[in-house]
């Protein structure tokens, strides 16, 4: 049967995967360097073994509201389009092979994340499954835009 | 086909091989007689053809095929080296780049060559005439006692010295001998077991379709004795006399390339060259240009990716962060042989770091040796007679900065030789030299490199500078009447100048001075002008000796460290609150009698405030060209080593920063621009 291997982590009390070939490596919480004039969900930069490597909450990427870190937050380090980027998770804990015919495409809102990002919806036995699309999370022009905004005020 | 492993090598070593092929045409403009110039392009084109064929890049095969052709006209003194043909082979060294560069995109390396190809059969039909005519006279050959040209000469004095024998052997076959071809071929083999064959008469084709009489000639060089020669070559059957002739040095000498010789081993050449069977000749130089380039050059290399070399980079700075917390372990520990040890890595990771650097560096030739060709090129089309010194090519600098400062470079030079040499008669009438000169210079200085572009053309003419200036509206007409001398030639870097009368497509497209003053600030660097009127002007550039090390000032702004490049720092002070002026709602302060505008920097990057500082306000002074700025900020650190760090390619254009760096804690400090803080 057609599998697909996927992390997955915890946010605001739901269940995301991302491709397991997307993710690098899942690290704890480490200093962050904020980065001044950026949008509010880049949370700054930090020392990933001598890379500077940016780091995102996805908390506040998906305009969620942001919890303090605790011994189960994590960041998930992902590599998208040559980019590497750190992902600030509630928790990271699993890893689970998906039949592909359970995902679905996604219904208008999960969870209050945007449809945009989500690549589908994987029901499982007694889970549901959130896919996030990283290209579109880590889309650059919106970025771009945001700081644009942000540099204009 | 499984040739992709090979396809770097091939890019690799093609690249070299148009770089030696590039400097020895231009060595060879300077003297055209000089026939090892051409020996050494022949050997180049000639292994360029060999590697793209293999490779399946055949219209480079075909075009490095035609070119050798022509080489072998000019070597053999067929071909005169004139300007057209020098341009002829400037046009296909345009194109071999083209076809190399677009197969290291991943292309084909395909490219429509004819009209170069035509040229160059022209040259080599149209001055060769004499060839053919030669040619009829093989029956001459036999008589000839040993006709070789300076290629085979060169070769043959190789091997001599390397302590091989040469010998010129003529070899008899029975009259009624019936395999004709056969026995050449074995004779050939006999040959090829004890040393090589360099040449033979007729040539190999010939041989092998038994078109010559009963008798031919080789030469062989060999370290065999020629009794045993005689020996081996007299157990073919068949075979009714064998004379070896030895060549040595003096013989050589006194062989001035017969021109006639010349011209018939010309055509063997070619023949031998259009028979696959034909390889052991070709086979035998190679071996001795391999064997010669081994003696020549001994300087052991290896080729690194420089990726690997930033990995190499990225692991020691590790060490390094590593390195700093041992010793503040040690520190506190107090144990005398940890602190022996400690120190110990220390000054080992210190050396360390000084060759991981140098072995980043590269000679600034990689970037300068491609500016004769254009210099040559520009100064025909504009009609100008311009001669480029280059001096302390060997001058090393980062791979980083080497890839930026090309273009840059060759805006100047082009500036230089548009705006800068006069055409030739004007030179004449102000008593200079018709060629006009411009050097390229560079040097190290300190922590610095130096390139300066120098001419000795017209100078700035600053009269026209400043009219200029005023119709672009740069500069107001009140303002142009107090500005000196180093002002106005400062405005050729102001954006939108342009000083020609019209707008031609060597410069001055609009995109001036401006965007090469910005690219050199761009990378740590500065450019100045000093000008001569009628005695000629000098560009300036001042680069930093790398880019990924940069000694900094680290200051503390509320709990955030950040760090100021020195290379824009003028000083620091601490100032009191009250020497803190107002004007038009811009704080500024009175620095050494220049209102400096304050920019402060928990408020320009929002730094979460802790604590507000009072009385006491530490001020960084920095500056961009001639404008400054004073950064306020909350404590210095002290200054330090710091290795430049990007922010990750998801960051691309933060404002006011420039990077990061790791500091010995392991923490992330931001790299403040202040190009981008100074308005």
């Amino acid at each position: 049967m057609n599998e697909k291997k996927v992390i997955v982590f915890q946010l605001n009390d739901e269940e995301y995967g991302v491709d397991v070939h997307q993710v690098k490596s899942i690290e704890r919480v480490l200093p962050i360097t904020r980065i001044p004039r950026t949008p509010d969900f880049i949370k700054g930069v930090i020392n990933l073994r001598g890379i500077v490597t940016p780091i995102l909450n996805l908390r506040s990427r998906f305009n969620m509201e942001e919890i303090e870190t605790n011994e189960n937050t994590r960041i998930i380090i992902v590599t998208v389009d040559m980019m590497e980027v750190g992902l600030i998770v509630d928790g990271a804990n699993d890893v689970i092979d998906i039949p592909v015919d359970a995902i679905e495409p996604p219904p208008e809102v999960v969870g209050g994340v945007c449809a945009e990002y989500i690549e589908g919806v994987a029901k499982l036995e007694n889970r549901l499954l959130i896919l996030l699309n990283l290209e579109k999370v880590l889309n650059q022009q919106e970025l771009n835009q945001l700081e644009q905004i942000g540099s204009g005020l | 086909m499984e040739l992709n492993q090979y396809l770097d090598v091939f890019i690799e070593e093609s690249k070299e091989h148009l770089l030696a092929i590039n400097n020895n045409i231009i060595a060879l403009e300077k003297t055209p007689h000089e026939i090892s110039i051409v020996n050494e392009i022949f050997r180049s084109a000639h292994t360029l053809k060999g590697m793209s064929a293999t490779m399946g890049f055949e219209d480079l095969a075909q075009l490095t095929h035609v070119m050798e052709n022509v080489l072998d006209g000019i070597r053999n003194e067929t071909i005169e080296v004139s300007s057209n043909v020098l341009d002829v082979l400037f046009s296909c060294l345009d194109h071999l780049e083209a076809m190399v560069l677009d197969i290291s995109n991943g292309g084909d390396g395909k490219r429509n060559v004819t009209e170069t190809v035509a040229r160059l059969a022209a040259i080599e039909n149209g001055e060769g005439e004499a060839a053919p005519i030669n040619a009829n006279n093989d029956d001459n050959g036999r008589e000839q006692e040993l006709a070789i040209d300076s290629f085979e000469k060169t070769v043959l004095l190789e091997s001599i010295d390397q302590g091989y024998n040469a010998f010129y052997t003529i070899i008899r076959l029975r009259d009624d001998c019936i395999l004709k071809a056969a026995r050449v071929f074995m004779v050939f083999e006999v040959l090829e077991q004890v040393g090589e064959v360099v040449k033979s008469v007729p040539s190999v084709e010939m041989l092998e379709q038994e078109e010559f009489d009963s008798e031919f000639q080789v030469t062989v060089i060999t370290k065999t004795s020629s009794e045993e020669l005689i020996d081996r070559i007299l157990r073919v059957s068949e075979i009714t006399n064998v004379d070896v002739h030895p060549i040595t040095r003096e013989l050589l000498k006194s062989v001035d390339e017969e021109t006639p010789g010349s011209t018939e081993t010309k055509a063997n050449e070619e023949q031998q060259e259009a028979n696959l069977t034909a390889e052991k000749t070709d086979h035998a130089k190679e071996a001795m240009s391999g064997q010669k380039g081994q003696t020549a050059v001994t300087s052991k290399t290896i080729r690194v990716n420089i990726d690997r070399l930033d990995q190499l980079m990225n692991l020691f700075e590790e060490l390094v962060i590593d390195r700093g917390r041992l010793e503040d372990i040690a520190k506190d520990l107090r144990n005398s042989e940890l602190n022996e040890t400690v120190e110990h890595m220390a000054r080992i990771s210190s050396d360390l770091q000084g060759i991981i650097l140098t072995m980043r560096m590269v000679p600034v030739e990689q970037v300068f040796n491609r500016f004769p060709r254009m210099v040559r090129g520009l100064a025909k089309e504009l009609n100008k007679s311009i001669n480029l010194e280059i001096i302390g090519q060997e001058t090393e600098l980062d791979r980083t900065v080497i890839d930026e400062i090309g273009d840059p470079l060759v805006h100047l030079l082009r500036n230089s030789i548009d705006h800068g040499i006069e055409l030739p008669d004007v030179r004449k009438k102000k008593g200079k030299t018709e060629e006009g000169t411009i050097t390229l210079r560079a040097y190290h200085s300190g922590n610095h490199v130096f390139i300066e572009i120098e001419d000795d053309g017209a100078g700035i003419n600053r009269e026209k500078v400043l009219k200029k200036a005023i119709e672009n509206g740069i500069v107001s007409k009140e303002m142009s009447l107090s500005m000196t001398d180093k002002q106005i030639d400062e405005l050729l870097f102001a954006s939108g100048f342009s000083t020609a009368d019209h707008i031609s497509d060597i410069s001055g497209r609009g995109v001036g001075l401006d965007v090469v003053k910005s690219k050199i600030e761009s990378l740590g660097g500065q450019v100045a002008v000093e000008s001569t009127p009628g005695v000629g002007t000098v560009f300036s550039i001042q680069l930093p000796l790398t880019l990924s090390i940069i000694p900094s000032l680290l200051v503390e702004v509320q709990q955030e460290k950040y760090a100021i490049p020195l290379s824009s720092i003028i000083e620091t002070a601490v100032i009191k609150k009250e020497e803190i002026l107002s004007a038009h709602h811009q704080k500024v302060i009175d620095f050494r009698g220049k209102v400096v505008p304050l920019i402060f920097l928990k408020d320009i990057f929002e730094v979460p405030v802790v604590s507000e500082k009072d009385r006491f306000y530490p001020v960084v002074v920095v500056r961009k060209g001639e404008k400054m700025a004073g950064l306020v900020v909350d404590s210095f650190i002290g200054q330090q080593e710091i290795v430049l760090k990007s922010l990750g390619s998801y960051l691309t254009s933060v404002f006011a920063i420039s990077g990061a760096t790791i500091l010995g804690d392991g923490q992330v400090a931001l790299i403040i621009d202040c190009n981008a803080l100074i308005q």
